[in-house]
């Protein structure tokens, strides 16, 4: 099958564009696996938690999506600390597979009670910007994409500087590397991973605000999502910031060129062949270093 | 009878499940049936996952794909070739165990485990569900139907009370297997390498090799539940067959149950399916109150009881088996009884 140059360039642009708010989802992911060394099953149905927000801040008080940032950021760094602190850390008693276990169990409440409470019906967002475009050379792009796009990677910019400036990132980075010795200098372990729990939760209302203008959301929704992010976190490496964003912009675009060429449903096979032959052959990812 | 063949024998399997085989005399209601032979496949799959994580600590998060390979695997057979019923639930078992024995060679090959293993099978059920949805032969996204064509011939019955045996039957089977495994050499190496593989090694365990066994072992059992289901059901679709709610329902009933014993799939199954009927009486039929139940569940057994219903069994027993050990003369003698261990069951 041949395509025209354009409509090539067309689906990788819109690959990139969708791969940066991929990459913010991967984001907090490798960033609680980077510190607690631990796969947030969970990630998935905070997603859609926080998409349903969007929903519910617009529909009952006619609040806009990217407005809605203020409101559901601060709100998710608040669940996620509070999960950590109180459920995920008792229940686990430091295990491995249990923390695998939890979070399990989590993501398994939240998209089943946010069924229960809005049913499988498919809902989405009506902004006055949602179909709007930008005119680029002989490009349409989609305005609230291109948002997106800016808006992801100015958050992973946003987290590289708390990581590395702040005495807070300081924290994170000191447990993330041994955390007997943070325990040792002071720090509080435990607040410390309930903090990176927070951010991680924070990124992932981001994105969903970010998202929903142009996307769809339903009880399962981030489901698709997780298991593309768990494929950037493999292949950027487990724990890597540079690694999800640009692992986050490949699998963007493979999904993209995937999907033009193999059609829809089959599109996302190619993600899932790269996450496994990563996995085999490459487990550290391809920019992590350490194993 | 010692405490120790009540949890090392095969009596309690015996009593347990002919106590099992006698409820579809007494019980009529298709409704009860129903809910007991769709527990008991349930169950099954549940076995076999059970096998590879419980006593082989390879936590698969991906068991749809021996499910849906085995439900596949009996319908198409069926329906596209013209198969006999029962070769092609026999032939569904044996791909199970391959597709296990592909998984894990590619994957326990590579060193992969924790986490790491985990997110690979679930990476392959999902692979396998696309795929499903997508080709032909498999009926793509409508699904397939198996023609209704009651004989026992064909592998299918009259009545639910066969069905309910005849899935009896393969979960006692996996009961007495399981049971010959812990009394054999190769639960014993199962055993070492999921407490310390490393520690196994060095004794002179083929570590691959025994996780090679278990995985294709447990594709044959889940692979079995699949072909059961399809059998029972009817009807399949990839996201019954391939879908992520038996890859749950199959880690999920072990867990509840006990972890690498010999009934704690069976007793997990129950129990949950058991509460999520309860549920519904209480709170009516709003979708998704089951599996959060469910979750609940799962993180307060994880949280309180990490030995499941049979540790806590267990204990109470131990507990009342102390009391009598003061009371009668006869048993007096007998050693204390040894501190409980992690696992309950699992081999020395």
């Amino acid at each position: 099958m041949m395509f025209t140059p354009d409509i090539v360039l067309t689906a990788t642009i819109n690959g990139l564009m969708t791969g940066a708010v991929y990459a913010l989802i991967a984001l907090g992911l490798t960033l609680v696996y980077g510190v607690l060394h631990i796969i947030n099953f969970a990630h998935g149905a905070t997603l859609t938690a926080a998409m349903f927000g969007v929903l519910v801040l617009n529909q009952a008080l006619g609040i806009d999506p990217y407005l809605a940032i203020l409101v559901l950021t601060p709100l998710f760094f608040a669940l996620g600390y509070a999960v950590q602190r109180l459920v995920i850390g008792p229940a686990s008693h430091g295990e491995d597979v249990n923390i695998l276990l939890v979070t399990l169990g989590l993501a398994i409440i939240i998209e089943n009670a946010l069924l229960a409470i809005f049913r499988s019906d498919t809902r989405s967002v009506d902004t006055p910007y949602g179909f709007s475009v930008i005119e680029v050379g002989n490009l349409f792009l989609s305005t609230p994409r291109v948002i997106a796009f800016f808006g992801s990677i100015a958050v992973a910019v946003a987290l590289w500087l708390v990581l590395a400036r702040t005495d807070t990132g300081k924290a994170i980075r000191a447990v993330a590397k041994e955390k007997t010795g943070a325990a040792l200098v002071g720090i509080d372990v435990r607040h410390v991973y309930a903090v990176t729990f927070g951010l991680g939760a924070a990124c992932v209302a981001i994105a969903a605000c970010l998202l929903m203008p142009t996307f769809y959301v339903n009880p399962r929704v981030g489901g698709a999502f997780v298991l593309v992010a768990f494929t950037i976190v493999v292949l950027g490496g487990m724990g890597s910031i540079a690694g999800a964003l640009v692992g986050g912009l490949f699998i963007g675009v493979v999904e993209s060129l995937s999907g033009l060429y193999l059609g829809e449903s089959l599109g996302q096979i190619g993600i899932f062949l790269i996450f496994i032959l990563v996995l085999l052959f490459r487990p550290t990812g391809l920019f992590g270093a350490k194993a | 009878m010692s405490a120790r063949d009540l949890s090392t024998g095969f009596l309690p399997i015996v009593l347990v499940v002919a106590l099992l085989a006698l409820v579809p005399l007494f019980v009529t209601s298709n409704t009860i049936l129903n809910f007991l032979v769709f527990t008991l496949i349930i169950a099954l799959a549940a076995q076999g996952w059970n096998l590879l994580a419980g006593y082989g600590g390879q936590f698969s998060f991906g068991h749809a794909a021996f499910f849906g390979t085995g439900a596949y695997a009996a319908a198409i057979l069926q329906v596209n070739l013209g198969v006999n019923a029962y070769v092609a639930f026999l032939v569904g078992i044996g791909l199970g165990a391959l597709v296990g024995f592909v998984i894990g060679y590619l994957s326990f090959r590579s060193g992969l485990k924790g986490s790491y293993f985990a997110l690979v099978t679930l990476a392959f059920a999902e692979v396998l569900r696309i795929l499903a949805n997508s080709a032909g032969f498999t009926g793509g996204a409508a699904g397939i139907l198996i023609p209704l064509d009651v004989s026992a011939w064909n592998f299918q019955f009259e009545s639910r009370g066969a069905y309910y045996w005849v899935a009896l039957a393969l979960v006692a089977a996996v009961l007495v297997l399981n049971r010959a495994i812990e009394r054999a050499r190769f639960g014993a190496q199962l055993v070492a390498v999921r407490e310390n593989e490393a520690a196994a090694r060095a004794l002179g365990v083929d570590a691959l090799s025994v996780k090679l066994k278990a995985i294709a072992l447990s594709g044959a059992i889940t692979a079995a539940a699949g072909g059961l289901y399809a059998q029972y059901f009817l009807y399949l679709d990839a996201l019954i067959a391939y879908g992520p709610w038996i890859s749950i329902e199959a880690l999920l009933a072990p867990i509840v149950g006990g972890l690498g014993t010999v009934f704690g799939p069976l007793v997990g199954a129950l129990a949950l399916h058991g509460l999520s009927e309860a549920s519904k009486l209480f709170v009516g039929e709003i979708p998704g109150i089951d599996l959060v139940i469910f979750g609940a569940v799962l993180i307060l057994v994880v949280a309180f009881a990490p030995d499941g219903v049979m540790g806590v069994i267990g204990r109470v027993r131990r507990r009342l088996g102390g009391v009598s050990a003061k009371t009668s003369p006869a048993s007096a003698a007998a050693p204390a009884p040894a501190p409980a261990p992690t696992r309950e069951e699992t081999p020395a």
